[in-house]
């Protein structure tokens, strides 16, 4: 693998986390427990997508096949989505939302921090943005995450039961293989032991204040990034692509 | 004098006041801070703007609305280029684009360089109806990507404040 190709995987990588997880927010859309929560799911969704649109376009870019964003969003089938496995997951019921939101917000605040010093400028720039953008997801989930670690007794259980359940998801983001050696060697994307060492802080110091407990590390679940997904991204893609697939060009 | 000899930097300046954001129709883009950028050469208009919030839905309809303002005054050579960096901050609204905000209802966002936005703490924001600083967030995200939703303790009328980005 060169490096252009390396780096083509990796926005489609960033994209498709934005993309699943800001469809997966987009499902609560007139169903949330409270009016400012289903604005908020939603506004935070809009910022995933916006952020989805900037690495797949420039992901089409760097292929430089003719393809578009929205060719890569709508005709690319299962085994071709490089998006981590924790973000397909299903919406459950809130705690369960908040919970994938909050595991991943951790994780992809020092991510973009640090992608705001990337060799590469158009990276550098998207970064810039989505960094603003992703300090209030975090913010948000965590407020969350202790309000139903120490809130009721059920909202305790809850929150354990979405953490213990999402928390084997939580390997697939920390993943490394050949694409992010090479573009760490070029200065493109960073290592991800001090994102990991970033994430743990964070979920630390989070489920203290929740009185939750962080789940211990079993058997983690792999291969998100490799195109291999749990059961559930085949029906989102199915329900997000459809009129794509039945209306091939459809515009509006 | 051909039509591309009138056209003049302070000219395009000077329409674009007209191109509003369409969410807080008060404010320009200007002076939203949004418009980064206006050049004219060899008769080309190059009209650079920025987005606010990478997924604001707004920025094609900002677009839209200065494409068609440039047209309507007969200029057919532009380009609107949109960039990303430098990244949008709030700081880029004008104090005559704060006021209007607060004259809309709107309560203006405070400056990054606020101490207690460093510290990531909540701001104090005083209710743009009747100016009473005891407000309490509702919640941080409000009715766009750029407004959190408050409540003012004092006259009880929620309010949208333009958020610190």
């Amino acid at each position: 693998m060169d490096q252009h190709q390396a780096l083509l995987t990796y926005c489609l990588r960033r994209g498709d986390d934005n993309l699943i997880l800001s469809h997966r927010l987009g499902e609560w859309c007139g169903h949330g427990p409270q009016l400012e929560e289903d604005i908020a799911l939603t506004n935070r969704a809009l910022d995933l997508i916006g952020q989805a649109r900037n690495y797949l376009q420039y992901a089409a870019e760097v292929e430089g096949k003719g393809r578009t964003e929205d060719d890569l969003a709508f005709l690319r089938s299962e085994r071709q989505f490089v998006n981590t496995m924790l973000v397909e997951q299903l919406n459950g019921d809130y705690a369960h939302t908040i919970c994938r939101s909050f595991l991943y917000d951790a994780w992809h605040l020092p991510l973009q921090q640090a992608l705001t010093k990337s060799a590469d400028e158009r990276i550098a720039a998207i970064a810039g943005k989505a960094v603003k953008e992703v300090s209030y997801h975090l913010r948000t989930s965590s407020e969350w995450m202790i309000r139903f670690g120490d809130g009721t007794e059920e909202s305790h259980v809850r929150a354990q039961t979405a953490l213990d359940a999402l928390w084997t998801f939580t390997g697939d983001l920390f993943v490394q293989d050949d694409v992010d050696a090479i573009l760490v060697k070029a200065g493109v994307v960073p290592d991800m032991a001090p994102i990991r060492s970033a994430f743990d802080k964070t979920v630390e110091t989070v489920l203290a204040e929740a009185t939750l407990e962080r789940p211990v590390d079993g058997h983690m679940a792999t291969g998100g990034r490799q195109g291999k997904h749990s059961e559930h991204l085949g029906y989102l893609l199915a329900e997000m692509q459809y009129l794509q697939r039945a209306h091939p060009g459809a515009q509006w | 004098m051909t039509e591309a000899q009138h056209i003049t930097k302070e000219r395009i300046l000077a329409l674009l006041e007209n191109v509003k954001d369409p969410e807080v129709p008060v404010i320009s883009i200007r002076e939203l801070g949004v418009l980064r950028d206006v050049s004219v050469e060899t008769g080309v208009v190059v009209v650079t703007i920025t987005p606010t919030y990478t997924g604001c839905p707004a920025m094609d309809v900002m677009k839209a609305d200065i494409e068609h303002e440039l047209r309507a005054s007969g200029i057919q050579d532009f380009e609107v280029k949109q960039v990303l960096a430098p990244a949008w901050t709030t700081d880029w609204i004008s104090d005559e684009g704060r006021s209007k905000l607060k004259g809309y209802g709107i309560a203006p966002p405070e400056r990054t360089a606020d101490i207690r936005a460093l510290k990531g703490a909540q701001p104090i924001v005083a209710c743009p109806q009747c100016g009473s600083k005891n407000t309490v967030m509702l919640s941080p995200f409000g009715s766009t990507a750029c407004k959190a939703l408050w409540k003012c303790n004092d006259c009880l009328e929620p309010f949208d404040q333009f958020k610190c980005l």
